[in-house]
């Protein structure tokens, strides 16, 4: 991005241009960093340059090149938003949730004992009602942690950690009960849930391999009302007054142990929502891994995303892309998957180090901004 | 800087260099979606992929495989695969079972061939592969039986699924022929044959549940160890290595771990072998000569597809006697006269 288009944005926007580095410009450069940086590594196991090549073309091309990469960049990213907006609300209250993962197992578990349970209702009803449910109880799971934090003062990083280890048992164990338990199978796997609690596949009539679901409709009903949620109503403001000054927030008369208990129940309502929209959208049943990490995943994108609702949206849907084209490049490079991972943890510590980005790239950050305004 | 610019215009170029030329493309591809616990988990996955292996060395075919990281990956991979212009497509796992039914129904024209999993009833385009493991078990426990000092053996899972728990029948029966043979009483930890319960990892990657769970049957009293969770078991091995093979020995299975895990290779008293190899390349053959029908292909003792590894470190481990046994035990699973299933 040039400077002068970078001024022009500027006064479009009348946002400060520091903001725009740290939003716009770091995250840019640090996914080139981390994908310069991949290559490297890639160089390093003797990958020869070819491949590096033709895997990179793969990975665009598995991410945006076909309707089906579409497809599948959208269904990886849609669990993704939904938690990482839940996380990124509870980062706004001051409350630094690790629990997104228990709370994902705990909703998706309970949208498809709903889902199962009601077979006779139509799908009107029934899935909303799934999805409701996943929510439901994904914010109770969550308000313990909120609670322990109010009545004890148990820290919500230890609580919720130890939440995550209950949940994966918890799991096991419910899975393995007859009325959840597949019949005539003995390993752990739930009964699947019925068409009608289903959400619907949107391409399903061009070609039945395209995965993607409504549930992208649920991600952006879900940021819009985060937005509105932090942004424009009173709650919010007493999430982040809370977030920014507890002290303060107190004083100003505002009720920091119902706060907390809410935004743990705002933020597992989002992580047991999307559960719910891989159990209901993707998967049609539980299994013991069927959270396959999004729950931590997500942690990495609402950081990303700075706690911003569009800018979650935007990093869960760079991850997704990362996890849809990861498996191209496979198939077209055959390098492994695992380097996915380390692009995908080279970005977070790129961001999560602006001053480094900064000294790297020098291009496009003005001289000294980050002194003149005290850094971080 | 000018580091990053280098890589980068080398980057730019080697991508031209690519589109400019596309490989000399095999008349045949075979392609394989691994479970979650990877193409090199030195057992279950890396013996299918090893079939694909042999076939590419022996028929000069194309061979692609896609390792699944979560379950939630089995159906994107499948269906990665079949956009990929696969001539048939492997899934490795009784776990894929779901995901290969629907994208074999949604893709009828597409070859398909999963190993450890049998349709009732058949899928036209899907050839399942499924092994009578329990055959091999039943010698390997009888084996056991015969060396344990301490008359306690230990068996644990990976998941609580046919393909796995058929180790632990056989297994468990091999020992109860061995008690009934010899009026002796070993026991086995770890598996319940008659409820259907047992110790399991719930997992297929974790080398440390591997090694908490072989410490826990060591502690009480099993000196020798069967592990059936792939390279789970590798933690089990790990720990026989520290204790010495007089404290605990490990039985490998899918592959000879002798081979496969060569740094620990002394542990293993032998391996429960499931040719998966020898199928997946066989199945390779049936598809590029088009024979290839759905249903199902059994591997046991008879064909090979089936057996219990050679002993090789530990060989002086084993009476002669014992081997004399096993050998007649063999004959008799094969001509039938042996029950290993009631």
């Amino acid at each position: 991005m040039t400077d002068t288009s970078m001024n022009d944005l500027m006064k479009a926007k009348m946002i400060g241009r520091s903001e725009i580095e740290d939003l716009i410009i770091v995250p840019l450069f640090a996914i080139v960093a981390a994908l310069i940086l991949g290559a490297l590594t890639m160089l390093a196991t003797n990958v020869d340059l070819a491949t590096i090549g033709l895997s990179y073309v793969a990975l665009l091309k598995g991410s945006v090149g076909s309707l089906s990469a579409i497809s599948e960049t959208l269904t990886a990213a849609a669990p993704l938003i939904l938690a990482g907006l839940g996380l990124a609300l509870g980062f706004r209250a001051g409350l630094f949730n690790i629990g997104a993962e228990g709370q994902v197992l705990m909703g998706g578990m309970a949208a498809v004992i709903t889902g199962f349970t009601f077979t006779d209702l139509p799908a009107a009803i029934l899935m909303p009602m799934s999805l409701l449910a996943g929510a439901l109880v994904g914010a109770l799971y969550a308000s313990i942690a909120g609670w322990l934090r109010v009545a004890t003062g148990a820290h919500e990083v230890i609580s919720t950690i130890m939440l995550n280890l209950i949940a994966y048992r918890l799991l096991d164990y419910m899975l393995r009960l007859p009325f959840i338990q597949k019949e005539g199978r003995a390993d752990p796997i739930s009964k699947s849930v019925p068409d009608a609690a289903e959400l619907p596949r949107l391409l399903a009539f061009i070609d039945p391999n395209l995965r993607v679901h409504a549930g992208i409709f649920l991600v952006l009903v879900a940021v819009a009302v985060v937005y509105w949620l932090l942004f424009r109503s009173k709650l919010g403001f007493e999430f982040r007054a809370s977030g920014e000054n507890p002290q303060a927030a107190r004083y100003a008369g505002m009720r920091s142990g119902l706060i907390i208990v809410l935004a743990m129940a705002s933020a597992g309502a989002l992580a047991g929502l999307a559960g719910a929209n891989q159990v209901l959208g993707v998967l049609g049943r539980a299994t013991p891994g069927f959270s396959a990490g999004i729950g931590f995943d997500a942690i990495a994108v609402a950081l990303l995303g700075r706690s911003h609702p569009i800018g979650v949206l935007f990093a869960g849907l760079l991850f997704g892309a990362l996890e849809a084209g990861g498996r191209q490049m496979q198939v077209d490079a055959g390098v492994s998957i695992d380097l996915i991972g380390i692009i995908q943890a080279l970005i977070i510590v790129f961001i999560a180090a602006p001053l480094l980005v900064r000294a790297v790239f020098p291009w496009g950050f003005r001289k000294g901004s980050r002194q003149t305004e005290g850094g971080q | 800087m000018t580091t990053f610019t280098y890589t980068l215009r080398n980057l730019g170029s080697a991508t031209a260099f690519l589109l400019a030329m596309i490989g000399p493309a095999h008349a045949f591809t075979a392609c394989q979606v691994t479970d979650t616990g990877g193409i090199d988990d030195n057992s279950f996955n890396q013996t299918a992929w090893k079939g694909v292996e042999d076939a590419m060395a022996d028929f000069a075919i194309d061979g692609r495989f896609l390792e699944s990281q979560a379950e939630t990956d089995y159906e994107a991979n499948i269906n990665s695969l079949i956009e990929g212009d696969c001539d048939i497509i492997i899934t490795v796992g009784f776990l894929l079972g779901d995901a290969t039914q629907k994208a074999a129904r949604a893709n009828p024209d597409q070859r398909f061939s999963i190993v450890d999993f049998a349709y009732e009833p058949a899928i036209p385009n899907v050839l399942g592969q499924v092994y009578s493991t329990d055959e091999a078990a039943f010698l390997a426990g009888y084996l056991a039986a015969g060396v344990s000092e301490t008359k306690i053996l230990g068996v644990f899972g990976g998941i609580n699924i046919p393909p796995v728990t058929i180790f632990m029948d056989g297994f468990v029966r091999g020992v109860d022929h061995y008690n009934a043979q010899k009026g002796a009483s070993v026991s086995v930890l770890g598996w319940d044959i008659d409820s259907r319960e047992g110790l399991f990892t719930n997992n297929f990657e974790s080398l440390d549940d591997g090694r908490a769970f072989a410490q826990n049957l060591y502690d009480e009293g099993a000196d020798i160890v069967l592990p059936v969770a792939g390279p789970v078991g590798l933690g089990s091995a790990a720990l026989a290595d520290e204790l010495g093979t007089d404290k605990l020995k490990i039985i490998g299975v899918d592959a000879d771990l002798y081979f496969t895990d060569p740094q620990k290779s002394h542990v293993y008293l032998t391996s429960i072998t499931k040719r998966m190899d020898a199928t997946v390349r066989q199945v390779i053959e049936t598809a590029m000569n088009d024979t290839f029908n759905g249903g199902v292909l059994v591997g046991s003792l008879e064909n090979g597809g089936v057996d219990l590894a050679s002993f090789h470190d530990l060989d002086s481990a084993v009476p002669q006697e014992m081997k004399a046994e096993l050998d007649t035990i063999r004959e008799g699973i094969i001509a039938g006269t042996i029950k290993v299933r009631p």
